[in-house]
């Protein structure tokens, strides 16, 4: 843990953390919504309610807005009453030294020998393809080459909307040591389904602790991603470096060499 | 011709435009030996067929399911339907019903000539083709009366799917200002092979295009576009495995805009490049007929591809795009070709390769009602600067004249658009409109400059493409991942057993009679 961190002002307690506005403990919270009321004094007022019983005191309606069929848009402001004690905060997190693509080239050599094969696929009905696109396709994203670049990894992108008993007999098929699944669409929770129903796949099909299965996506975290029955999640900001050296360290630590 | 004010050499355009041509009529040939179950499903539709058996199937699907599977595809479903008008008295509607219940063997019936079939069911076409006519009319009707939008229009979308709970949105969005609604359209349904019935109240990711769904939106944009002094228009997508059927719908329901683009069905949903650019033929032909805008899908190669190293791919499918309308007569004011603002925010002077290219498209299609995507694919969760990116996208689109304006939402990359976010965006863009109204008369660029030269660069690759391109022919180069560097094969991908060539008596009265311009 850090030392406290200490300003002109006012030292922080890290077992009692508010929101800082431009005072050290204000609280100050900046909130959007609509309420589906009318544009008018009662609305600002109702806004204003619905902020103390979140938990913020002086509640103050900034700005309101007619949405134009008897709804209201408003940004309000209030200092918030409670705290969190952050020295007691675990988080759990993908536990893996991250190796740049020419580490994980090396890696492979020395550690593996052989090709490592990956299977990702965007599973479903869902057709957005850009989180698998960004890990596994040559370009990679934002500068981060995908696994296709990789020496010694052969990484088959299966593209979008996908059924999970397709992904399963090419990874079978594959011989795949790994799996990847992205999900981007989570409307009414349905990437939990999706995701749950591949972990039953792959048990009916005996292959589970076979392979190393990963999800990935801007709604997924490594927590979730555990609780489905994953190894691991990858959520946002996460690229193919980060996915390859889970992977290329699971190979190694399962004896799958 | 205006100058243009990127100094674009109007030889190598004319050069691109006419090898676009060359390669859309290549394609042409294939296109009208064929026809499609779709394709004969929109038939039967526009004969006045509809609704669904006990089962769920609609009974478009049935007939032609039953006159495919008695091996009566490549005659045409216009000539068994009429056939058996003349065979029974009974109106196409019965004739399916009964064919539905198993009480008619359509394939069984004595058989006329072809012109017997033909001359039958013309009345009936007719009546469809003057249905559609009166919606065209009160289009026309509307906007002469309560008027319309300034371009750029702002276009918002609807996503809740229910379309009860849309129609409240789009209400609201109209009294907000916007000019286009459209309802977003469930992804399942581009690869279902036919078209679902009735309203939808449970759809995942948007709701499914239905003829009662457009009837509805339709009504209620109506309502509030009276209201407000301003014609409200209405998109869906003709596009998918039902493309023409989609876009008979539309025309009946008086939709005003359809995402209409075989290529982005062939790349970005895997539908068989054979099924899609014949099924692109007859929907572009009724959505030329009744003066509806189609929507190119070419934004979408930048949602995968490099938004700067592949913006000639995006030209180059425009130039195609634009020859495939011209070959189903439709005017350039309803071509919506489609483009975006998706480079990386953090490419510096990304603000000036944008503004040529935009500014690009508007030199080489003027009259077009081009489509202009906002960013998504940098599009991070942090609202704040998302909001600023949509305000860069703005600027850019007021500048350069665009006509439809997809307004980016600073909530993208996280949901769906909130009933707020919609607010904010048209807010927004109204601000940027208003404000920089005409920045573009105004401002010149200096010559061979970052901007000029931008652009000139683009339209000579662009230019090279379609010249390899028409070497290669056009289903060898997406089967080359050319487009949206995704890989398809001619064979491959879903939909071609739907797909069969016309026999020498094969007729649908729907197209010379579209393309004609009949009333």
């Amino acid at each position: 843990m850090n030392k406290p961190t200490g300003t002109a002002t006012s030292v922080v307690d890290l077992t009692k953390v508010k929101p800082y506005g431009d005072t050290m403990n204000d609280g100050m919270v900046q909130l959007s919504f609509a309420l589906p009321i009318p544009h008018g004094p009662e609305a600002s007022e109702a806004a204003k309610i619905l902020a103390k019983k979140m938990g913020l005191d002086e509640p103050s309606v900034v700005y309101a807005k007619d949405l134009g069929i008897g709804y209201t848009s408003f940004v309000v402001y209030g200092k918030c009453q409670h705290t969190v004690d952050y020295t007691t905060i675990k988080v759990p997190k993908v536990d893996v030294d991250i190796m740049d693509r020419t580490q994980c080239e090396k890696f492979i050599e020395e550690n593996i020998k052989r090709t490592v094969v990956i299977v990702g696929a965007c599973t479903g009905t869902d057709a957005h393809t850009v989180g698998i696109d960004a890990i596994i396709n040559m370009k990679g994203f934002h500068g981060h080459y995908g696994l296709e670049r990789y020496h010694g990894i052969e990484a088959i992108n299966m593209g979008s909307q996908v059924p999970n008993e397709t992904l399963v007999a090419k990874a079978i098929e594959a011989k795949a040591d790994a799996i990847l699944v992205s999900q981007i669409v989570t409307q009414k929770d349905v990437h939990i389904k999706n995701l749950t129903e591949l972990v039953e796949l792959m048990e009916a099909e005996g292959i589970r602790d076979k392979v190393i299965l990963a999800c990935g996506g801007p709604r997924i975290s490594h927590e979730l991603a555990q609780e489905l029955g994953y190894d691991a999640g990858f959520g946002s900001h996460t690229y193919a470096e980060d996915v390859a050296s889970f992977v290329l360290n699971e190979i190694v630590k399962r004896n799958m060499v | 011709m205006m100058k243009s004010k990127l100094n674009l050499d109007p030889g190598v355009i004319d050069s691109a435009r006419s090898c676009a041509a060359r390669i859309a009529n290549d394609m042409q040939s294939f296109i009208e030996r064929h026809t499609t179950v779709s394709t004969e499903r929109t038939v039967v539709r526009l004969l006045g067929i509809d609704g669904v058996d006990d089962v769920e199937s609609p009974l478009p699907n049935v007939l032609v399911d039953v006159i495919k599977d008695g091996g009566g595809l490549p005659r045409g479903a216009a000539y068994w339907v009429g056939n058996a008008m003349i065979q029974t008295g009974l109106s196409p509607q019965e004739i399916a019903e009964k064919v539905s219940a198993g009480a008619l063997d359509l394939m069984k019936l004595p058989t006329a000539t072809a012109a017997e079939a033909e001359a039958k069911i013309m009345p009936v076409v007719l009546e469809t083709l003057e249905k559609i006519k009166a919606q065209t009319a009160k289009r026309d009707n509307y906007i002469a009366t309560i008027g319309e939008g300034k371009k750029p229009y702002l276009y918002v979308i609807v996503a809740t799917g229910n379309i009860y709970e849309d129609i409240v949105q789009a209400q609201a969005a109209g009294r907000q200002g916007a000019d286009v609604i459209a309802v977003i359209r469930t992804t399942a349904q581009s690869l279902l092979d036919y078209v679902p019935y009735g309203p939808t109240t449970e759809g995942f990711g948007g709701t499914y295009a239905t003829q009662e769904n457009f009837r509805l939106m339709r009504k209620a944009l109506d309502e509030v576009g009276e209201e407000v002094g301003r014609y409200i228009r209405l998109c869906n997508y003709s596009s998918g495995m039902c493309m023409p059927e989609i876009a008979a719908m539309g025309a009946i329901e008086r939709l005003d805009m359809m995402l209409n683009d075989a290529l982005y069905g062939i790349l970005f949903r895997d539908i068989n490049m054979q099924r899609t650019l014949v099924d692109q033929y007859f929907s572009r032909i009724i959505i030329g007929y009744c003066d509806v805008i189609f929507n190119s899908g070419e934004d979408n190669y930048l949602t995968t591809a490099d938004a700067y190293d592949e913006a000639h791919t995006v030209l180059a499918s425009q130039f195609i795009n634009e020859q495939f309308a011209v070959l189903a007569n439709i005017k350039e004011e309803q071509m919506g070709l489609g483009h975006a603002f998706e480079m990386d925010p953090n490419m510096e002077n990304g603000f000036l390769y944008e503004l040529s290219q935009a500014i690009m498209a508007r030199e080489i299609f003027p009259k077009a009602a081009l489509k202009y995507m906002p960013p998504t694919k940098f599009m991070t969760g942090n609202i704040f600067k998302g909001h600023i990116q949509d305000a860069l996208f703005n600027l850019v689109s007021v500048w350069s004249g665009q006509t439809i304006q997809l307004l980016g939402m600073m909530t993208e990359a996280i949901h769906t658009p909130h009933l707020q976010d919609r607010m904010y965006s048209l807010e927004n863009a109204s601000y940027i409109f208003n404000n920089a109204r005409n920045l573009g008369d105004e401002v010149e660029f200096r010559s061979d400059g970052i901007i000029q030269k931008r652009a000139q660069s683009v339209l000579a690759e662009a230019d090279r493409l379609l010249h390899d391109i028409e070497k290669e022919g056009l289903f060898s180069t997406i089967e080359q991942g050319k487009f949206g560097g995704v890989k398809r094969a001619r064979d491959g991908g879903k939909g071609l057993a739907g797909v069969c060539v016309k026999d020498a008596q094969y007729f649908n009265p729907f197209i010379p009679l579209m393309l004609g311009g009949a009333k």
